[in-house]
């Protein structure tokens, strides 16, 4: 770690980086239907100048020598009470700019993107307004120089994602899916939230550079308590198992969101949250053991799930759950790891935006359908649709010499090179999980683009046949910019280390693991695997006619993976049933129990008092009576004291 | 010549006058009754004026009387009002003022 | 300067004569008391402006003798916490009296005296956070209440007269046993110094020498008050009753400023006065406010009228404000006199536009609506605001005070802290299952339904049958955002008044700070 120095130059100028998008959205928001002529233009606008300045900012700091290239920006004190000190400032260094590259980067291709793809729909301009306000949060999330400025991105680009999965919230599917991704979401902010208050009882701060500097004052109790709690956190924002089920109902929002924020950037800040808080986890074995086993489970679930489904973006979705288990596996394999997390992050963010891209572009087309048992032969309707998909799809089972081949097989290597069983393990379920991968895509690439076409005669719901066509250009030149991305990128980070080396003065040295297999051998086996995959893939999907329909009768493993290998019920069982109990018990207890008793005291004096008037009978001659025996009770007592 | 008797007498003609105020339903009697319990009172304050010597007993019986002829002319008048509306002078009928 | 505490509490009152004698024209009473309102809000910015952070523990003082027998004095002051408190009572009326412009008001009920009652509580209000004598402090202690009687009894829903009754017996009873603590404290006085006054600056430095079990009686005569006016579970169920029947701008006025007297009063009179009552029993207090927590945002998910769901939201973030006056930490006890202010605007904003949702569907349930956000846009968009404010979304106001409070807790009470921070995930979910059910899905619910021309008709959102936010309702929610905004993302100017009488307090109490301050 390199101590940073405070930002001058260019640098100075950082806090542009947050203030273009969020003044797009803010102007977009605040101006209504007058803006709505000009509107998408601003977003993009905003964004791409955004990505301008970022270049700028990262070949000045690549000018730097590797010491001085790590910089603070300290921009106003936000929340200071005396011990407490919460600055909001902007820390610049290899891994936040190698951020900010990517999200300004695929953000302004997925925002022109999105100028073709929302232009029917009415308020296109709120929609840009909610992409900007996204990649403001998204930048101080990764720009941010502490655990709250962090966290204040963290739940900005959940606020984002909410309002975009729930964009078409006149559907209550949509809405249901915007707030069950909030609330998972905020499950895992409170994980983060409790580590960063375990953070300042115990260090009395929260910004990075101290508390790294200090982190050694920590037992390791409290090291392994903040590590898996910033894990909870990860879990949440990135669908982790076991917060895993948000994402692939989030798919109910437009497709260039599922690109930009369900695939390229928001899912993968659990990754980035790991890979900064590298001081604190390379203290804690432990931690980084329970990371690995997060990431492996996920990364089968993922791939299993997304064997079985038919809806084209669901199984992107599963994917990408898949392909972040990865991600995380390789920050938890520690200093051998952090690089090659962050490199498959980057070279998944250009494949899984291009495949989501072509996905929305196959839709678009296709009068918004998402079955894919539905499509097939697209591949001459929409030639350039189907070379970019093919590229993103080579790069993501990892063919030879493209993106996902460096990025992933690094990572399963350096799984593999780790001693003992924990090599075996991981690397064995990282190399199945690339077969595993290889099948599904194969799968999702044969259904949808070869084979005969099996749309036709059939209508969509809204009553329309399908005529599939080519998208625009403004949606096909984002998807070929990508392309070029699913294809180059892996072997430009790959070479002379450039991105390791790069990321060096914030993660540290890559190390490389003496372990259990060597490099080569697990080259051969993963290439292995996935051309089994493969082609396993082909020769049951790309024979005779598919149904249309959905086989019903199936096999258990697969109804079980349709089902989400039971994720949901088993959410819906544990919380959603009983809290629905316990919430209408309570209502009940506090109308009738706690309202009752303060009732039930004001009813006792009420009726006593009513009884007690009864005594008012009207009769003179009663009252008399009480009179005379009143006075000879009087009477008595007195001469009882008298006599006694 | 013993005071004691006058005293019995009193004590005879209250325990009358009060038991005809609990008995009795018409206002009149009831009325009646109620005087009957004041010189009662006026009986045993003279007989113990006799017994002290004093006037004070005398005097406070004369008191009594004027009280008892205010409340007469009060009273009478009442209940000349209330059997006027009601054609009824029970002390029963007229129980409105309760609860 | 200090005229203008005084300033600040006659002026409301006499508005509120003047705006009584104004009952037969309802515009021009109406005009009045927004001027009246308008230029005590300025006085507040003079106040604030007069206050010096750095300064005595108590400012712009004036006295004058009362009851000269029991040593009773008509003497005001303000520390930053008070100080706060003003300035939301004076932003706070304006907003409410434009948010009420349009009020249906119950048949026979003229503008002119629901007005005048608001200048009124505005004294009130005013009066409790200023008054330096304890005597004094429970006279407007009362003295709110019958402003706030009428309002909720006269102009309020259905079933009013019960919600007015039950707010009032309740607020009463608690009153009368504060009453007798503070006797109780005069007495001890006598005893320790030979002298009864009432004084509290005084007061503070006899009775912490009271033996633990004395300390232990007065303190719970004021907390029970203070409880009761807070609403702490379980003695919370009138405010339910009472914010669902009052009018829109009493519900705001009733949860923005008249709760808050109570965790004013913890502040205050409970942690300086007894400070080893308040150490002894804090557990208690603790148990109670994350209880309430918990208990009240379950509560508001289970709700199913819209000003009822307001009202258990605010007992759940009463529950944070509990927690962070009895962790005793100086973060947590500024997080908690910021969520003070900031639930005041957060909560009086969600109140505020529950009232204009019911305004255009004329239903407090929320099984009357869906699909609104199509219909009236704007409406949907700053409800949506309000919500996040009240779930302590970074970059909203709420989050700083929620987080102080949770990360100042957590030093001392990390069990607690837990606990409470789940009510984190529960206010997203009441806020959002809230937003989804009034404004997202399709358009249904009677409310709507034959506003929008029948079930399933295409709405037209040019030509909606449901009108949008009209100006002067923008007018009034405008500032509101603002605030929110501003607040969220620089909160300092308000911590820096707040901060150094957090400290004071806490040294009254004798606790010093969990995690010490580096040498800076």
């Amino acid at each position: 770690m390199t101590e940073p120095v405070a930002a001058s130059g260019i640098g100075s100028l950082a806090w542009l980086l947050l203030a273009l998008p969020a003044f797009g959205a803010f102007v977009l928001l605040v101006g209504g239907r007058r803006t709505d002529k000009w509107g998408h233009l601003l977003g993009c606008a905003t964004v791409i100048a955004a990505f301008g300045y970022g270049l700028a900012l990262f070949f000045d700091v690549l000018g730097q020598g590797p010491d001085g290239r790590t910089t603070e920006l300290h921009l106003f004190d936000w929340v200071p009470v005396n011990a407490l000190d919460v600055e909001f400032g902007l820390r610049l260094d290899p891994l936040s700019l190698t951020f900010v590259l990517l999200i300004t980067g695929v953000g302004s291709l997925i925002h022109v993107y999105s100028i073709g793809y929302m232009s029917h729909e009415a308020g296109r301009r709120k929609f840009f307004a909610y992409l900007n306000l996204f990649v403001a949060a998204m930048l101080l999330l990764v720009l941010g120089n502490g655990f709250v400025t962090l966290y204040f991105g963290w739940e900005g680009v959940g606020l984002a994602s909410y309002l975009l999965i729930g964009w078409y919230q006149h559907k209550p599917e949509a809405a249901s899916a915007a707030k069950k991704a909030f609330l998972m979401n905020r499950v895992g902010d409170l994980g983060l939230a409790i580590a960063i208050f375990i953070l300042f009882k115990e260090l009395g701060t929260t910004q990075y550079t101290e508390v790294f500097a200090r982190v050694g004052e920590l037992s390791s109790a409290e090291v392994l308590a903040v590590t898996l709690l910033l894990l909870l956190g990860a879990c949440g924002k990135s669908g982790q198992f076991p917060l895993q089920a948000w994402l692939p109902d989030a798919m109910a929002g437009p497709t260039p969101v599922s690109a930009l924020i369900h695939a390229a950037t928001m899912v993968t800040a659990g990754v980035y949250l790991i890979a900064r808080a590298n001081p604190i986890y390379n203290l804690s074995e432990d931690g980084r053991l329970v990371v690995m086993i997060i990431g492996g489970v996920t990364l089968l679930i993922g791939c299993v799930i997304g064997c079985a489904y038919d809806d084209f973006k669901k199984v992107l979705a599963y994917s990408t759950v898949s392909q972040i288990g990865y991600m995380i596996l390789a920050v938890g394999l520690g200093p051998i790891g952090y690089a090659l997390g962050i490199m498959h992050l980057l070279t998944h963010g250009f494949f899984k935006a291009g495949l989501f891209l072509g996905a929305g572009s196959v839709m678009h087309g296709m009068n918004d359908e998402g079955n894919i048992r539905r499509m097939g032969g697209l591949a001459k309707k929409m030639p350039i649709t189907f070379v970019t998909w093919t590229l993103g799809y080579l790069a993501l089972i990892g063919f030879p010499f493209l993106s996902g081949y460096f990025s992933k097989d690094a990572i399963i290597a350096a799984a593999f090179s780790m001693e003992g069983w924990r090599g075996w393990v991981f690397g064995g379920v990282a190399a199945l999980g690339a077969g595993l991968t290889a099948f599904y895509m194969t799968r999702l690439f044969a259904l949808v683009f070869l084979g005969k076409p099996r749309y036709t005669g059939l209508r969509s719901e809204d009553g329309r046949e399908y005529h599939p066509h080519e998208s625009p250009l403004t949606m096909t030149i984002p998807m070929i910019v990508l392309a070029f991305g699913s294809v180059g990128a892996g072997w430009f980070f790959e070479s002379n280390h450039n991105l390791a080396g790069w990321l060096t003065p914030s993660l540290g040295e890559l190390q490389e693991g003496h372990g259990v297999l060597g490099h080569g051998t697990v080259n051969i086996l993963v290439l292995a695997l996935s051309a089994l995959g493969a082609g396993l893939g082909f020769l049951l999907f790309l024979r005779g006619d598919q149904p249309v329909e959905r086989p019903a009768r199936v096999s258990f493993p697969v109804r079980a993976a349709r089902n989400d290998l039971y994720g949901n019920a088993l959410n819906e069982a544990l919380f959603a049933r009983p809290g629905t109990w316990l919430t209408r018990a309570l209502v009940f207890v506090d109308n009738k129990g706690v309202d009752g008793l303060v009732n039930g005291s004001a009813a006792l004096l009420g009726g006593s008092s009513g009884r007690l008037r009864r005594l008012q009978t009207g009769f003179v001659r009663s009252y008399a009576l009480s009179m005379l025996l009143g006075a000879v009770f009087v009477l008595g007592a007195l001469l009882m004291v008298r006599f006694s | 010549m013993t005071p004691t008797y006058y005293l019995l007498l009193s004590a005879l003609l209250f325990s009358l006058g009060a038991v005809g105020v609990l008995v009795r339903r018409n206002a009149i009697v009831v009325f009646m009754c109620v005087e009957l319990m004041l010189n009662a009172v006026n009986l045993s304050l003279v007989t113990f004026a006799r017994i002290n010597g004093g006037l004070d007993g005398q005097v406070m019986a004369f008191f009594v009387m004027v009280v008892a002829a205010a409340e007469v002319v009060i009273g009478l008048a009442i209940i000349m009002a209330i059997f006027k509306t009601r054609r009824s002078a029970s002390v029963d009928d007229s129980n409105l003022l309760k609860y | 300067m200090s005229w203008v505490l005084i300033a600040l509490l006659l002026l409301p009152l006499v508005g509120s004569l003047v705006v009584a004698f104004l009952r037969g024209n309802d515009r021009l009473a109406k005009l009045v008391a927004l001027a009246f309102s308008l230029v005590e809000l300025a006085l507040a910015v003079l106040a604030w402006t007069a206050y010096d952070p750095g300064g005595d523990r108590l400012q712009l003082t004036s006295s004058a003798e009362w009851i000269p027998t029991f040593g009773v004095h008509l003497s005001f002051g303000v520390d930053g916490i008070a100080l706060v408190m003003i300035a939301l009572v004076a932003f706070l009326v304006p907003v409410v009296i434009g948010g009420s412009w349009a009020e249906k008001l119950p048949e026979g009920r003229s503008a002119g005296g629901f007005f005048a009652l608001l200048l009124a509580m505005q004294t009130g209000m005013v009066g409790v956070f200023a008054a330096t004598d304890v005597f004094l402090f429970y006279v407007f202690f009362e003295a709110v209440l019958v402003p706030m009687y009428f309002l909720i009894g006269r102009f309020g829903g259905p079933n009013r007269q019960y919600a007015a009754m039950k707010f009032f017996l309740y607020s009463l009873l608690g009153g009368l046993i504060m009453l007798a603590s503070v006797i109780g404290l005069y007495v001890v006085s006598r005893e320790e110094i030979g002298q009864g006054t009432f004084d509290w600056a005084t007061l503070v430095t006899v009775t912490r020498d009271a033996p633990l079990s004395t300390q232990i009686w007065l303190f719970l005569g004021f907390f029970i008050a203070f409880a009761i006016k807070a609403p702490l579970v379980p003695l919370h169920t009138w405010l339910p009753d009472a914010g669902a029947e009052a009018p829109v701008g009493a519900g705001v006025l009733l949860v923005g400023i008249l709760d808050k007297i109570g965790t004013f009063g913890f502040l205050r009179y409970c942690l300086p006065l007894f400070p080893a009552a308040s150490q002894e029993l804090a557990p208690l207090v603790l148990v109670l406010a994350v209880v309430g927590i918990v208990y009240g945002s379950l509560l508001a998910v289970g709700q199913s009228d819209m000003k009822r769901f307001v009202a258990y939201t605010s007992i759940a973030h009463f529950g944070f404000i509990a927690l962070g006056i009895f962790a005793f930490s100086s973060q947590a006890g500024a997080g908690a006199v910021l969520y003070m202010v900031n639930h005041g605007i957060s909560t009086g904003m969600l109140f505020l536009v529950v009232g204009m949702v019911m305004a255009r569907g004329g239903s407090r349930l929320i099984e009357d609506y869906g699909g609104m956000a199509k219909l009236t846009p704007v409406l949907g968009g700053l409800f949506f605001v309000a919500g996040l404010s009240s779930l302590a979304l970074p970059g909203t106001n709420s989050f700083v005070s929620e987080f102080l409070v949770l990360i100042g807790s957590y030093p001392n009470e990390p069990v607690f802290t837990v606990i409470a921070a789940l009510g984190m995930v529960l206010a997203a979910l009441y806020v959002l299952w809230l937003y989804q059910r009034v404004f997202q899905g399709p358009v249904r619910g009677t409310a709507l339904v034959d506003l929008a021309g029948g079930p399933g008709a295409a709405v037209d959102p040019e030509r909606a049958p449901v009108p949008d936010l009209n100006k002067r309702e923008l007018a009034v929610l405008a500032p509101l955002v603002a605030l929110i905004l501003v607040l969220g993302f620089y909160p300092k100017p308000v911590l820096d008044v707040i901060t150094p009488s957090v400290g004071a307090t806490l040294s009254e109490v004798g606790v010093a700070d969990p995690v010490a301050q580096e040498g800076k």
